[in-house]
């Protein structure tokens, strides 16, 4: 369940904004390939940092813990000769494989999608500009400054048995963290739920879209929102192993 | 002894569920651990599984304490608590595949357990479409996967049907005599354990009313005066009222704790003399059932 969301929303978002750009290829005859790109780029990068990917990784924290909640399975887990730690440590590289996979495929479809464009398209100038490691800097970029929320809603989803509490809390956070980094709040990068935005709105220039002039185009990987996501990361992962301990399955 | 606890105490907030248990569980034993509804079962095969933290009290297993000797001890455990532990959206085999991989047991083991509780035909179907016996016996099997020394069964016959009983019952003979494994198996029913069990624990509220072989158990039965006849109610009154203590009324016997052959014999010329048809009178042994539901209503 978890691993075909992965999957299937980057292919959806992608195939979306292909067919977008495909039924109005007219309009961007003479858009230059470097802004074509952006646009295509950053159309998908501005869904996926402000709200879906914030709750992407909701849903693959719950699906993840879910199984083993639903077949009551986390007794069983617990009680084979195995360290706890592996336990706790094995479920959440799994749902950390899972975003990675996840943003890995956005790339590739981004890059796909756009080179399938230019293919069928010959008239719209995709292949005047590669942007290929950019994109791939900003995907990281965008993966460290999710793993905050994900060992938050990791930890959530393994405490709560229910889908509601850990989806409303992720919900309300989110909304929470778009509107503080969509107003420059200057703490914004205190909050885990803000990063993935902040991420998107560093690194794309304002000026998308109005066409004036040649966007310079850099990623800047560690700033100082990025730390403080990994730092939140390690910390609420390493603290919900001891919780886990002390709760003890009941 | 291959568990022994002392002291052993837990609380869920501020109810006290197991009170300072001491289990004695000898090696190659079928230990029966008893009890009613809520007693504490569960919790404690918990709490030995380090499923729960101990808040007081000690436990050990093969002789080794629990916390610190974790992983060893529970790689020669097999368990199963409660409704048995399975991914319903996988088929009984997966599940046996999935766990064999954890345990790193071979491929050959697992169609071994399937064939042993009669789910090879079933091997193949979504276990969500199983029965309720079926998932316990794909249960059974996950515990017995890693062939362990002792096995820990929470009311595993809970939804088999008799035959189902009845096989459990001798496979779990079969493994303690021929394979000297020990098993702590609990239940809510002595009669379900009393035929395999070589050793009875008896927990309500908690605490632990009786500890012993089977033989204790019945040596402690208090013997009983059992009169067939009719008017069992009259009679009764009629006994009472000469000072006999009828403990026990049914619609064609009632029955007397037993003191000596004088006392029965005055029992049956006081009733034959005053117009009460005895059609039998003998001594009986309180059977286990009753004895159990006694140790646990008197507590
Ligand atoms: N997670 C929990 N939180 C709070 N109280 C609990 C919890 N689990 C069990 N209890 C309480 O602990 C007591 C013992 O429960 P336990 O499950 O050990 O009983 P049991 O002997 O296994 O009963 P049964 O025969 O019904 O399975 C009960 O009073 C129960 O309400
Ligand atoms: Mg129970």
């Amino acid at each position: 369940m978890g691993f075909w969301s992965a999957v299937l929303l980057p292919l959806l978002i992608c195939l979306l904004l292909f067919v977008g750009f495909f039924s109005h290829s007219e309009k961007l005859v003479s858009v230059p390939g470097i802004m074509l790109w952006l646009q295509f780029a950053g159309a998908i990068l501005g869904v996926m940092g402000s709200l879906l990917l914030p709750m992407l990784i909701v849903f693959i924290a719950y699906s993840v813990n879910s199984i083993e909640h639903k077949a009551d399975t986390w007794k069983s887990l617990f009680s084979l000769p195995i360290a706890k730690w592996s336990v706790y440590a094995a479920k959440y590289a799994y749902a950390f494989f899972l975003v990675l996979l996840c943003l890995m495929l956005f790339v590739l479809f981004t890059i796909g999608f756009g080179n399938l464009l230019s293919v069928l398209k010959p008239t719209l100038k995709f292949n005047e500009y590669h942007m290929e490691s950019t994109l791939a800097q900003v995907y990281l970029k965008l993966f460290l400054s999710s793993l905050g929320i994900l060992s938050i809603q990791f930890l959530l989803s393994l405490l709560f048995r229910d889908f509601l509490k850990p989806m409303g809390i992720g919900f309300t956070a989110t909304i929470a963290g778009v509107i503080l980094a969509g107003t420059d709040w200057k703490y914004a990068y205190l909050f885990p739920y803000s990063h993935p935005m902040l991420t998107v709105k560093s690194t794309l220039p304002h000026d998308i879209g109005k066409g004036s002039g040649i966007p310079e185009l850099s990623v800047d990987l560690f700033t100082k929102d990025i730390f403080v996501s990994l730092g939140v990361a390690v910390v609420v992962f390493i603290l919900g192993y001891f919780i886990v301990l002390k709760k003890s399955v009941k | 002894m291959v568990i022994s606890t002392e002291g052993l105490s837990f609380n869920f907030g501020n109810q006290q569920v197991v009170k300072s248990l001491s289990l004695q569980v000898p090696k190659g034993s079928i230990y029966g651990f008893l009890g009613p509804n809520g007693a504490g079962k569960t919790t404690t095969i918990k709490l030995l599984l380090n499923l729960l933290k101990t808040d007081q009290g000690s436990i050990h297993i093969f002789d080794k304490e629990l916390q610190s000797n974790r992983v060893a001890i529970l790689s020669e455990i097999g368990s199963l608590i409660e409704q048995p532990a399975i991914y319903l959206h996988l088929s009984g085999k997966e599940n046996l595949m999935n766990r064999a991989l954890l345990l790193r047991v071979s491929e050959q083991r697992v169609d071994e357990m399937l064939a042993l509780v009669h789910l090879k035909d079933a091997a193949h179907k979504k276990a969500g479409k199983y029965s309720l016996g079926m998932k316990q016996r794909l249960g059974i099997a996950l515990a017995l996967l890693s062939d362990p020394q002792l096995l820990i069964l929470d009311e595993p016959t809970n939804g088999l049907d008799p035959n189902g009983i009845i096989e459990v019952r001798e496979l779990l003979i079969r493994l303690v005599t021929q394979h000297n494994k020990t098993v702590f198996i609990s239940s809510h029913l002595l009669a379900e354990v009393e035929r395999m069990a070589t050793h009875v624990g008896i927990i309500d509220k908690g605490e632990l009313l009786f500890q012993g072989s089977i033989k204790d158990l019945e040596a402690i039965s208090q013997p009983q005066v059992q009169v067939e006849l009719e008017n069992t109610v009259d009679a009764a009154n009629f006994l009472k009222k000469h000072g006999f203590n009828v403990i026990d009324i049914s619609d064609n016997s009632l029955s007397i704790p037993y003191t000596s052959k004088t006392q029965m014999g005055e029992i049956n010329t006081l009733l034959n003399k005053n117009g009460y048809m005895v059609y039998s009178i003998h001594k009986i042994h309180k059977d286990l059932e009753k004895l159990f539901l006694d140790i646990t209503q008197n507590a």
